[in-house]
Protein backbone atom coordinates (compact mmCIF):
# COMPACT_ATOMS: atom_id res chain seq x y z
CA UNK A 1 0.00 0.00 0.00
CA UNK A 2 1.53 3.27 -1.24
CA UNK A 3 0.14 6.50 0.42
CA UNK A 4 -0.84 8.76 -2.35
CA UNK A 5 0.77 12.42 -2.70
CA UNK A 6 -1.86 14.35 -0.98
CA UNK A 7 -2.84 17.49 0.76
CA UNK A 8 -6.34 17.52 2.56
CA UNK A 9 -8.69 20.46 0.96
CA UNK A 10 -8.25 23.94 3.14
CA UNK A 11 -12.18 23.90 3.03
CA UNK A 12 -11.51 20.67 5.09
CA UNK A 13 -9.00 22.12 7.28
CA UNK A 14 -11.01 24.96 8.22
CA UNK A 15 -14.05 22.43 8.45
CA UNK A 16 -12.05 20.05 11.27
CA UNK A 17 -10.37 22.74 12.86
CA UNK A 18 -13.66 24.04 14.47
CA UNK A 19 -14.58 20.96 15.87
CA UNK A 20 -13.70 20.10 19.18
CA UNK A 21 -9.87 18.19 19.25
CA UNK A 22 -11.38 16.10 22.12
CA UNK A 23 -12.44 12.63 20.54
CA UNK A 24 -9.36 12.28 17.50
CA UNK A 25 -7.45 12.85 20.36
CA UNK A 26 -8.94 10.99 23.06
CA UNK A 27 -8.61 8.05 20.40
CA UNK A 28 -4.71 8.76 20.02
CA UNK A 29 -4.40 8.73 23.96
CA UNK A 30 -6.12 5.62 24.28
CA UNK A 31 -4.73 3.79 21.82
CA UNK A 32 -1.21 4.72 22.60
CA UNK A 33 -2.21 3.49 26.25
CA UNK A 34 -3.45 0.21 24.98
CA UNK A 35 -0.14 -0.28 22.73
CA UNK A 36 2.06 0.24 26.20
CA UNK A 37 -0.28 -2.01 27.82
CA UNK A 38 0.23 -5.15 25.01
CA UNK A 39 3.87 -4.05 25.42
CA UNK A 40 3.67 -3.17 22.07
CA UNK A 41 4.57 0.13 22.11
CA UNK A 42 8.17 -0.31 24.25
CA UNK A 43 7.52 3.02 26.43
CA UNK A 44 9.85 4.39 28.91
CA UNK A 45 7.80 6.38 30.68
CA UNK A 46 10.07 7.77 33.15
CA UNK A 47 11.83 9.53 29.61
CA UNK A 48 8.12 10.65 28.93
CA UNK A 49 6.81 11.91 32.21
CA UNK A 50 5.81 15.54 32.96
CA UNK A 51 5.96 16.54 29.21
CA UNK A 52 3.58 17.79 27.18
CA UNK A 53 2.97 16.93 23.04
CA UNK A 54 1.20 17.88 20.63
CA UNK A 55 0.62 16.42 17.28
CA UNK A 56 -0.35 18.67 14.88
CA UNK A 57 -2.13 17.91 11.78
CA UNK A 58 -1.79 20.81 9.44
CA UNK A 59 -3.88 20.09 6.33
CA UNK A 60 -6.42 19.02 8.74
CA UNK A 61 -6.14 21.65 10.94
CA UNK A 62 -5.76 19.82 13.78
CA UNK A 63 -3.88 19.57 17.36
CA UNK A 64 -4.10 16.90 19.41
CA UNK A 65 -2.42 17.61 22.79
CA UNK A 66 -1.52 15.10 25.14
CA UNK A 67 0.79 14.72 28.36
CA UNK A 68 2.51 11.42 30.42
CA UNK A 69 3.02 10.54 33.55
CA UNK A 70 4.65 7.75 35.29
CA UNK A 71 2.00 4.85 33.76
CA UNK A 72 -0.11 6.81 31.51
CA UNK A 73 -0.65 9.37 28.76
CA UNK A 74 -3.72 11.49 29.15
CA UNK A 75 -5.76 13.93 27.32
CA UNK A 76 -4.52 17.59 28.14
CA UNK A 77 -5.49 21.30 26.80
CA UNK A 78 -3.33 22.64 23.71
CA UNK A 79 -2.95 26.24 23.92
CA UNK A 80 0.20 26.72 25.78
CA UNK A 81 3.28 25.47 24.26
CA UNK A 82 3.85 21.84 24.56
CA UNK A 83 7.34 20.84 25.43
CA UNK A 84 7.28 18.84 21.97
CA UNK A 85 4.96 19.48 18.84
CA UNK A 86 5.25 17.65 15.97
CA UNK A 87 3.76 19.21 13.03
CA UNK A 88 2.86 17.58 9.19
CA UNK A 89 0.34 17.02 6.48
CA UNK A 90 -1.73 13.96 7.70
CA UNK A 91 -0.17 11.85 4.28
CA UNK A 92 3.33 12.68 5.68
CA UNK A 93 2.26 11.25 8.96
CA UNK A 94 0.20 8.17 7.89
CA UNK A 95 3.66 7.61 5.36
CA UNK A 96 5.96 8.36 8.98
CA UNK A 97 3.51 5.86 10.75
CA UNK A 98 3.99 2.99 8.27
CA UNK A 99 7.14 3.10 8.22
CA UNK A 100 6.92 4.01 4.47
CA UNK A 101 9.18 7.60 4.84
CA UNK A 102 11.70 7.85 7.15
CA UNK A 103 11.23 11.44 9.63
CA UNK A 104 14.79 12.24 9.28
CA UNK A 105 14.03 12.50 5.30
CA UNK A 106 10.74 14.20 5.96
CA UNK A 107 12.55 16.63 8.13
CA UNK A 108 14.75 17.25 5.74
CA UNK A 109 12.56 18.22 3.13
CA UNK A 110 11.03 20.14 5.84
CA UNK A 111 7.90 18.08 5.69
CA UNK A 112 8.00 17.16 8.96
CA UNK A 113 8.52 20.19 11.52
CA UNK A 114 9.62 20.26 15.45
CA UNK A 115 9.23 22.44 18.08
CA UNK A 116 10.13 22.43 21.44
CA UNK A 117 12.56 19.84 23.30
CA UNK A 118 14.90 18.13 20.31
CA UNK A 119 16.10 15.57 22.44
CA UNK A 120 12.05 14.68 23.45
CA UNK A 121 11.74 14.65 19.95
CA UNK A 122 14.35 12.25 19.12
CA UNK A 123 13.12 9.78 22.14
CA UNK A 124 9.57 10.39 20.62
CA UNK A 125 11.46 9.39 17.03
CA UNK A 126 13.09 6.23 18.01
CA UNK A 127 10.39 5.26 20.46
CA UNK A 128 7.96 4.60 17.15
CA UNK A 129 10.66 3.15 15.39
CA UNK A 130 11.65 0.45 17.68
CA UNK A 131 7.83 -0.77 17.67
CA UNK A 132 7.75 -4.04 16.50
CA UNK A 133 4.93 -4.22 14.15
CA UNK A 134 5.61 -7.76 13.04
CA UNK A 135 4.19 -8.89 16.05
CA UNK A 136 1.28 -7.63 15.82
CA UNK A 137 -2.11 -7.71 13.94
CA UNK A 138 -0.92 -4.72 12.10
CA UNK A 139 1.88 -5.74 10.35
CA UNK A 140 0.15 -6.34 6.63
CA UNK A 141 -0.30 -2.36 6.96
CA UNK A 142 2.87 -1.81 7.69
CA UNK A 143 5.56 -0.93 4.69
CA UNK A 144 8.49 -2.50 6.62
CA UNK B 1 39.14 -8.40 -14.21
CA UNK B 2 39.12 -11.77 -12.42
CA UNK B 3 35.64 -13.23 -12.09
CA UNK B 4 36.19 -14.54 -9.05
CA UNK B 5 36.49 -11.55 -6.37
CA UNK B 6 33.87 -12.82 -4.13
CA UNK B 7 31.19 -9.80 -3.52
CA UNK B 8 31.73 -7.62 -0.58
CA UNK B 9 29.74 -8.30 2.46
CA UNK B 10 26.85 -5.23 2.60
CA UNK B 11 26.86 -4.49 6.22
CA UNK B 12 23.72 -2.30 7.09
CA UNK B 13 23.00 -0.45 10.30
CA UNK B 14 20.38 -1.15 13.30
CA UNK B 15 19.08 1.49 15.75
CA UNK B 16 16.41 -0.80 16.82
CA UNK B 17 15.04 -4.25 16.05
CA UNK B 18 12.40 -3.26 13.46
CA UNK B 19 15.55 -1.60 11.69
CA UNK B 20 17.37 -4.89 11.98
CA UNK B 21 14.89 -7.25 10.71
CA UNK B 22 14.36 -4.18 8.12
CA UNK B 23 17.75 -5.08 6.81
CA UNK B 24 17.74 -8.51 7.28
CA UNK B 25 14.52 -8.68 5.13
CA UNK B 26 16.21 -6.48 2.29
CA UNK B 27 18.99 -8.10 1.68
CA UNK B 28 21.74 -7.54 4.06
CA UNK B 29 24.86 -9.79 4.80
CA UNK B 30 26.06 -8.36 8.26
CA UNK B 31 24.00 -5.74 10.34
CA UNK B 32 25.45 -3.77 13.23
CA UNK B 33 24.17 -2.41 16.29
CA UNK B 34 25.06 -0.87 19.36
CA UNK B 35 24.13 -1.00 23.21
CA UNK B 36 21.70 1.68 25.09
CA UNK B 37 24.61 3.74 26.47
CA UNK B 38 28.05 5.86 25.66
CA UNK B 39 30.14 2.49 24.68
CA UNK B 40 28.89 3.22 20.63
CA UNK B 41 29.09 6.24 18.79
CA UNK B 42 25.37 6.86 18.08
CA UNK B 43 24.02 6.54 21.78
CA UNK B 44 20.78 8.92 21.75
CA UNK B 45 17.99 8.62 23.75
CA UNK B 46 15.64 6.11 23.02
CA UNK B 47 17.92 4.26 20.16
CA UNK B 48 20.33 0.95 20.30
CA UNK B 49 19.17 -2.51 21.55
CA UNK B 50 18.77 -4.08 25.43
CA UNK B 51 19.30 -7.16 26.40
CA UNK B 52 16.11 -8.60 24.79
CA UNK B 53 15.97 -7.05 21.98
CA UNK B 54 20.10 -7.55 21.07
CA UNK B 55 18.70 -11.57 21.92
CA UNK B 56 15.57 -11.09 19.59
CA UNK B 57 17.60 -9.69 16.55
CA UNK B 58 20.83 -11.73 17.02
CA UNK B 59 17.99 -14.75 17.06
CA UNK B 60 16.54 -13.25 14.15
CA UNK B 61 19.84 -12.42 11.92
CA UNK B 62 21.00 -16.23 12.52
CA UNK B 63 18.05 -17.72 11.85
CA UNK B 64 18.44 -16.07 8.07
CA UNK B 65 21.90 -17.20 8.31
CA UNK B 66 23.33 -13.11 8.48
CA UNK B 67 26.02 -11.80 11.15
CA UNK B 68 25.64 -9.56 13.85
CA UNK B 69 28.29 -6.86 14.46
CA UNK B 70 28.02 -5.10 18.11
CA UNK B 71 29.55 -2.03 17.58
CA UNK B 72 31.72 -0.58 21.32
CA UNK B 73 33.22 2.11 19.49
CA UNK B 74 33.99 4.99 21.55
CA UNK B 75 36.79 5.63 23.98
CA UNK B 76 36.69 4.32 27.27
CA UNK B 77 36.55 7.37 29.69
CA UNK B 78 39.14 7.70 32.85
CA UNK B 79 38.07 6.72 36.08
CA UNK B 80 35.51 3.95 35.14
CA UNK B 81 36.05 2.10 32.19
CA UNK B 82 33.45 -0.76 33.16
CA UNK B 83 30.91 -0.33 31.25
CA UNK B 84 32.84 -1.40 28.47
CA UNK B 85 34.84 -3.89 29.40
CA UNK B 86 30.78 -5.50 30.07
CA UNK B 87 30.37 -4.11 26.90
CA UNK B 88 32.99 -6.41 25.44
CA UNK B 89 31.76 -9.39 28.10
CA UNK B 90 27.71 -8.97 26.73
CA UNK B 91 28.60 -9.00 23.35
CA UNK B 92 30.94 -12.44 23.86
CA UNK B 93 27.89 -13.62 25.75
CA UNK B 94 25.39 -12.84 23.29
CA UNK B 95 26.97 -14.94 20.61
CA UNK B 96 27.52 -11.58 18.15
CA UNK B 97 29.86 -12.47 15.00
CA UNK B 98 32.78 -9.70 16.06
CA UNK B 99 33.21 -6.74 18.15
CA UNK B 100 33.87 -3.41 16.67
CA UNK B 101 36.67 -1.75 18.64
CA UNK B 102 38.51 1.44 17.98
CA UNK B 103 39.88 1.59 21.73
CA UNK B 104 43.01 -0.28 21.29
CA UNK B 105 43.37 -0.86 25.52
CA UNK B 106 39.54 -2.65 24.71
CA UNK B 107 40.71 -4.97 21.95
CA UNK B 108 43.57 -5.46 24.69
CA UNK B 109 40.74 -6.49 26.87
CA UNK B 110 38.67 -8.78 24.26
CA UNK B 111 41.62 -10.41 23.44
CA UNK B 112 43.10 -11.66 26.49
CA UNK B 113 39.53 -12.87 27.65
CA UNK B 114 38.02 -14.08 24.80
CA UNK B 115 40.29 -15.59 22.68
CA UNK B 116 37.94 -16.92 20.04
CA UNK B 117 36.12 -13.71 19.35
CA UNK B 118 36.33 -12.16 16.27
CA UNK B 119 37.38 -8.60 16.26
CA UNK B 120 37.20 -5.45 14.09
CA UNK B 121 39.01 -2.54 14.10
CA UNK B 122 36.35 0.77 14.01
CA UNK B 123 36.47 3.66 11.94
CA UNK B 124 36.57 5.91 15.17
CA UNK B 125 39.99 4.32 15.25
CA UNK B 126 41.47 6.50 12.48
CA UNK B 127 44.05 3.91 11.18
CA UNK B 128 44.59 5.21 7.39
CA UNK B 129 47.39 3.27 6.26
CA UNK B 130 48.45 -0.74 6.42
CA UNK B 131 51.25 -0.07 8.93
CA UNK B 132 48.45 0.71 11.58
CA UNK B 133 46.29 -2.10 10.62
CA UNK B 134 49.26 -4.77 10.84
CA UNK B 135 50.08 -3.98 13.99
CA UNK B 136 46.44 -4.42 15.12
CA UNK B 137 46.87 -7.42 13.62
CA UNK B 138 49.83 -8.57 15.45
CA UNK B 139 48.90 -7.29 18.71
CA UNK B 140 45.47 -8.03 18.66
CA UNK B 141 44.94 -10.65 15.60
CA UNK B 142 41.83 -7.93 14.49
CA UNK B 143 40.48 -9.31 11.31
CA UNK B 144 38.92 -6.60 9.69
CA UNK B 145 39.40 -2.63 9.96
CA UNK B 146 36.48 -0.10 8.90
CA UNK B 147 38.57 2.54 6.52
CA UNK B 148 38.04 6.44 6.94
CA UNK B 149 36.34 8.08 4.35
CA UNK B 150 39.47 10.01 3.65
CA UNK B 151 41.70 7.56 1.37
CA UNK B 152 41.13 7.37 -2.89
CA UNK B 153 40.59 4.37 -4.60
CA UNK B 154 43.80 3.81 -5.39
CA UNK B 155 44.75 4.22 -1.36
CA UNK B 156 42.04 1.80 -0.10
CA UNK B 157 43.99 -0.60 -2.92
CA UNK B 158 47.05 -0.19 -1.78
CA UNK B 159 46.05 -0.68 1.88
CA UNK B 160 44.44 -3.91 0.78
CA UNK B 161 47.26 -5.10 -1.15
CA UNK B 162 49.80 -4.93 2.09
CA UNK B 163 47.47 -6.51 4.22
CA UNK B 164 45.91 -9.50 5.06
CA UNK B 165 43.69 -8.06 7.32
CA UNK B 166 39.71 -7.51 5.56
CA UNK B 167 39.44 -4.17 4.60
CA UNK B 168 35.95 -2.24 4.78
CA UNK B 169 34.65 0.87 3.46
CA UNK B 170 31.67 3.41 3.74
CA UNK B 171 29.32 2.73 0.86
CA UNK B 172 26.01 5.30 1.65
CA UNK B 173 25.31 7.65 4.25
CA UNK B 174 26.20 11.32 5.78
CA UNK B 175 29.59 12.18 5.85
CA UNK B 176 31.83 13.39 8.62
CA UNK B 177 34.52 16.25 7.64
CA UNK B 178 37.40 14.19 6.70
CA UNK B 179 39.36 14.04 10.24
CA UNK B 180 37.13 10.75 11.50
CA UNK B 181 37.79 9.03 14.58
CA UNK B 182 39.97 12.89 15.49
CA UNK B 183 36.95 14.86 15.91
CA UNK B 184 36.74 17.18 18.52
CA UNK B 185 34.26 19.98 16.77
CA UNK B 186 31.31 18.88 19.03
CA UNK B 187 33.06 18.92 22.41
CA UNK B 188 34.23 22.46 21.52
CA UNK B 189 30.58 23.67 21.49
CA UNK B 190 28.98 21.39 24.01
CA UNK B 191 31.67 19.53 25.95
CA UNK B 192 30.52 15.99 23.63
CA UNK B 193 31.69 14.49 20.86
CA UNK B 194 31.53 10.98 19.19
CA UNK B 195 35.13 9.00 20.89
CA UNK B 196 33.46 10.70 24.25
CA UNK B 197 30.14 10.63 24.29
CA UNK B 198 29.45 8.48 21.27
CA UNK B 199 27.47 11.32 19.50
CA UNK B 200 27.92 14.36 17.63
CA UNK B 201 25.58 17.85 18.39
CA UNK B 202 23.69 15.82 21.26
CA UNK B 203 20.14 16.97 21.01
CA UNK B 204 19.45 18.26 24.33
CA UNK B 205 21.71 21.10 23.22
CA UNK B 206 20.15 21.08 19.68
CA UNK B 207 17.34 24.16 19.19
CA UNK B 208 14.71 24.34 16.18
CA UNK B 209 14.20 28.38 15.90
CA UNK B 210 10.88 28.78 13.45
CA UNK B 211 11.26 32.60 12.44
CA UNK B 212 8.60 33.69 9.94
CA UNK B 213 11.43 33.45 7.23
CA UNK B 214 14.11 30.67 8.24
CA UNK B 215 14.39 27.78 10.19
CA UNK B 216 17.31 28.41 12.54
CA UNK B 217 19.43 25.48 13.68
CA UNK B 218 21.17 26.37 17.46
CA UNK B 219 23.39 24.21 19.14
CA UNK B 220 24.13 24.86 22.52
CA UNK B 221 23.34 28.85 21.78
CA UNK B 222 25.15 28.87 19.11
CA UNK B 223 23.49 29.13 15.66
CA UNK B 224 24.66 26.58 12.90
CA UNK B 225 22.56 27.26 10.14
CA UNK B 226 19.62 29.15 8.81
CA UNK B 227 17.36 27.50 6.26
CA UNK B 228 15.45 29.74 4.31
CA UNK B 229 11.57 28.33 3.50
CA UNK B 230 11.65 24.97 0.65
CA UNK B 231 15.76 24.66 1.42
CA UNK B 232 16.54 21.00 2.63
CA UNK B 233 17.73 20.93 6.07
CA UNK B 234 20.52 19.40 7.68
CA UNK B 235 21.75 17.75 11.12
CA UNK B 236 22.92 20.37 13.24
CA UNK B 237 26.77 18.81 13.28
CA UNK B 238 29.22 22.25 13.51
CA UNK B 239 31.55 20.86 10.37
CA UNK B 240 27.94 21.17 8.14
CA UNK B 241 27.19 24.44 9.36
CA UNK B 242 27.55 28.06 7.60
CA UNK B 243 29.41 30.30 9.02
CA UNK B 244 30.66 33.90 8.27
CA UNK B 245 34.04 34.06 7.54
CA UNK B 246 35.77 37.51 6.65
CA UNK B 247 32.22 38.88 5.33
CA UNK B 248 30.85 35.65 3.75
CA UNK B 249 28.44 33.21 4.95
CA UNK B 250 29.13 29.56 3.47
CA UNK B 251 30.09 25.72 4.64
CA UNK B 252 32.99 26.83 5.34
CA UNK B 253 33.70 23.39 6.73
CA UNK B 254 31.74 20.95 4.78
CA UNK B 255 28.44 20.96 2.99
CA UNK B 256 25.75 18.88 3.72
CA UNK B 257 25.81 15.52 1.39
CA UNK B 258 25.63 11.87 1.20
CA UNK B 259 28.35 9.79 0.23
CA UNK B 260 27.17 7.27 -2.21
CA UNK B 261 29.94 5.11 -4.28
CA UNK B 262 27.21 3.21 -6.55
CA UNK B 263 28.80 4.19 -9.35
CA UNK B 264 32.23 3.22 -8.25
CA UNK B 265 31.29 -1.06 -7.13
CA UNK B 266 33.05 -2.94 -9.72
CA UNK B 267 36.31 -0.78 -8.93
CA UNK B 268 35.72 -1.98 -5.37
CA UNK B 269 34.48 -5.02 -6.21
CA UNK B 270 37.84 -5.25 -8.18
CA UNK B 271 40.32 -4.34 -5.98
CA UNK B 272 39.05 -6.80 -3.20
CA UNK B 273 37.21 -5.09 -0.67
CA UNK B 274 35.47 -7.33 1.76
CA UNK B 275 32.64 -5.28 3.45
CA UNK B 276 30.77 -2.33 2.01
CA UNK B 277 28.97 -0.20 5.29
CA UNK B 278 25.84 1.76 5.22
CA UNK B 279 26.03 4.69 7.54
CA UNK B 280 22.94 5.14 9.85
CA UNK B 281 21.95 3.62 12.79
CA UNK B 282 20.33 6.91 14.08
CA UNK B 283 17.71 6.39 10.55
CA UNK B 284 14.72 4.78 10.99
CA UNK B 285 13.38 1.14 9.48
CA UNK B 286 12.14 3.03 6.26
CA UNK B 287 15.47 4.29 5.35
CA UNK B 288 17.10 0.85 5.97
CA UNK B 289 14.76 -0.64 4.19
CA UNK B 290 15.35 1.48 0.96
CA UNK B 291 18.92 1.54 1.35
CA UNK B 292 19.62 -1.79 1.83
CA UNK B 293 17.30 -3.13 -0.91
CA UNK B 294 18.76 -0.49 -3.30
CA UNK B 295 22.39 -1.34 -2.84
CA UNK B 296 21.56 -5.07 -2.83
CA UNK B 297 20.54 -4.44 -5.79
CA UNK B 298 23.47 -2.67 -6.87
CA UNK B 299 26.02 -4.60 -5.84
CA UNK B 300 24.31 -8.14 -7.00
CA UNK B 301 24.52 -6.19 -11.02
CA UNK B 302 27.86 -5.14 -10.25
CA UNK B 303 29.04 -9.05 -9.33
CA UNK B 304 27.15 -10.22 -12.42
CA UNK B 305 28.16 -8.07 -14.59
CA UNK B 306 30.52 -5.84 -14.21
CA UNK B 307 31.74 -4.80 -17.74
CA UNK B 308 28.08 -3.17 -18.40
CA UNK B 309 27.32 -2.04 -14.92
CA UNK B 310 25.69 0.99 -14.79
CA UNK B 311 23.65 2.89 -12.42
CA UNK B 312 19.97 2.54 -12.78
CA UNK B 313 18.30 5.87 -12.67
CA UNK B 314 15.60 4.51 -10.39
CA UNK B 315 18.81 3.26 -7.57
CA UNK B 316 19.98 6.98 -7.91
CA UNK B 317 16.51 8.42 -7.23
CA UNK B 318 15.69 6.06 -3.99
CA UNK B 319 19.02 7.12 -2.61
CA UNK B 320 18.67 10.96 -3.16
CA UNK B 321 15.63 11.47 -1.44
CA UNK B 322 17.09 9.97 1.32
CA UNK B 323 20.40 11.63 1.95
CA UNK B 324 21.14 14.53 4.31
CA UNK B 325 21.21 17.75 2.39
CA UNK B 326 20.23 15.72 -0.77
CA UNK B 327 23.69 16.24 -2.47
CA UNK B 328 25.37 12.79 -3.46
CA UNK B 329 29.46 12.58 -3.62
CA UNK B 330 32.20 9.75 -4.21
CA UNK B 331 33.92 11.53 -1.59
CA UNK B 332 37.46 10.85 -1.09
CA UNK B 333 37.59 7.47 -3.48
CA UNK B 334 37.64 9.53 -6.59
CA UNK B 335 39.85 12.25 -5.83
CA UNK B 336 43.24 12.92 -7.51
CA UNK B 337 45.09 13.06 -4.48
CA UNK B 338 48.43 10.74 -4.86
S1 LIG C 1 31.33 17.75 13.74
FE1 LIG C 1 31.12 16.78 11.75
S2 LIG C 1 33.10 15.85 11.36
FE2 LIG C 1 32.98 16.25 13.55
S3 LIG C 1 32.19 14.36 14.42
FE3 LIG C 1 30.46 15.72 14.04
S4 LIG C 1 29.69 15.10 12.01
FE4 LIG C 1 31.76 14.27 12.22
Amino acid sequence: MRIPELTLPAAMASLLGRLPATPPCWALVTTLNQLKKRDILPADMSLLAGHSFEVHVQDAGLRLGFCADEQHFKVASVGTAPDLRLSANLADFARMMLREEDPDTLFFNRKLIIEGDTELGLIVKNLLDSVDWSSTPLQRFMAV
Amino acid sequence: MPATRPLPELVCPAGSLPALKAAVDNGADTVYLGLKNDTNARNFAGLNFDDRTAREGIRYAHQHERKVLLAINTYAQGGDISRWHRAIDEGAELGVDAIILADIGLMEYARRRYPALRLHMSVQSSATNYEAINLAQELFDIRRAVLPRVLTLDQVKQVIDHTRVEIEVFGFGSLCVMVEGRCLLSSYATGESPNSHGVCSPAKFVRWEHGSQALGARLNGILIDEYQQGEAAGYPTLCKGRFEVEGDTYYALEEPTSLNVMAMLPQIIDIGVAAIKVEGRQRSPAYVAQVTRTLREALDAAGREPQRFSVKPGWTQALSKLAEGQQQTLGAYNRPWK
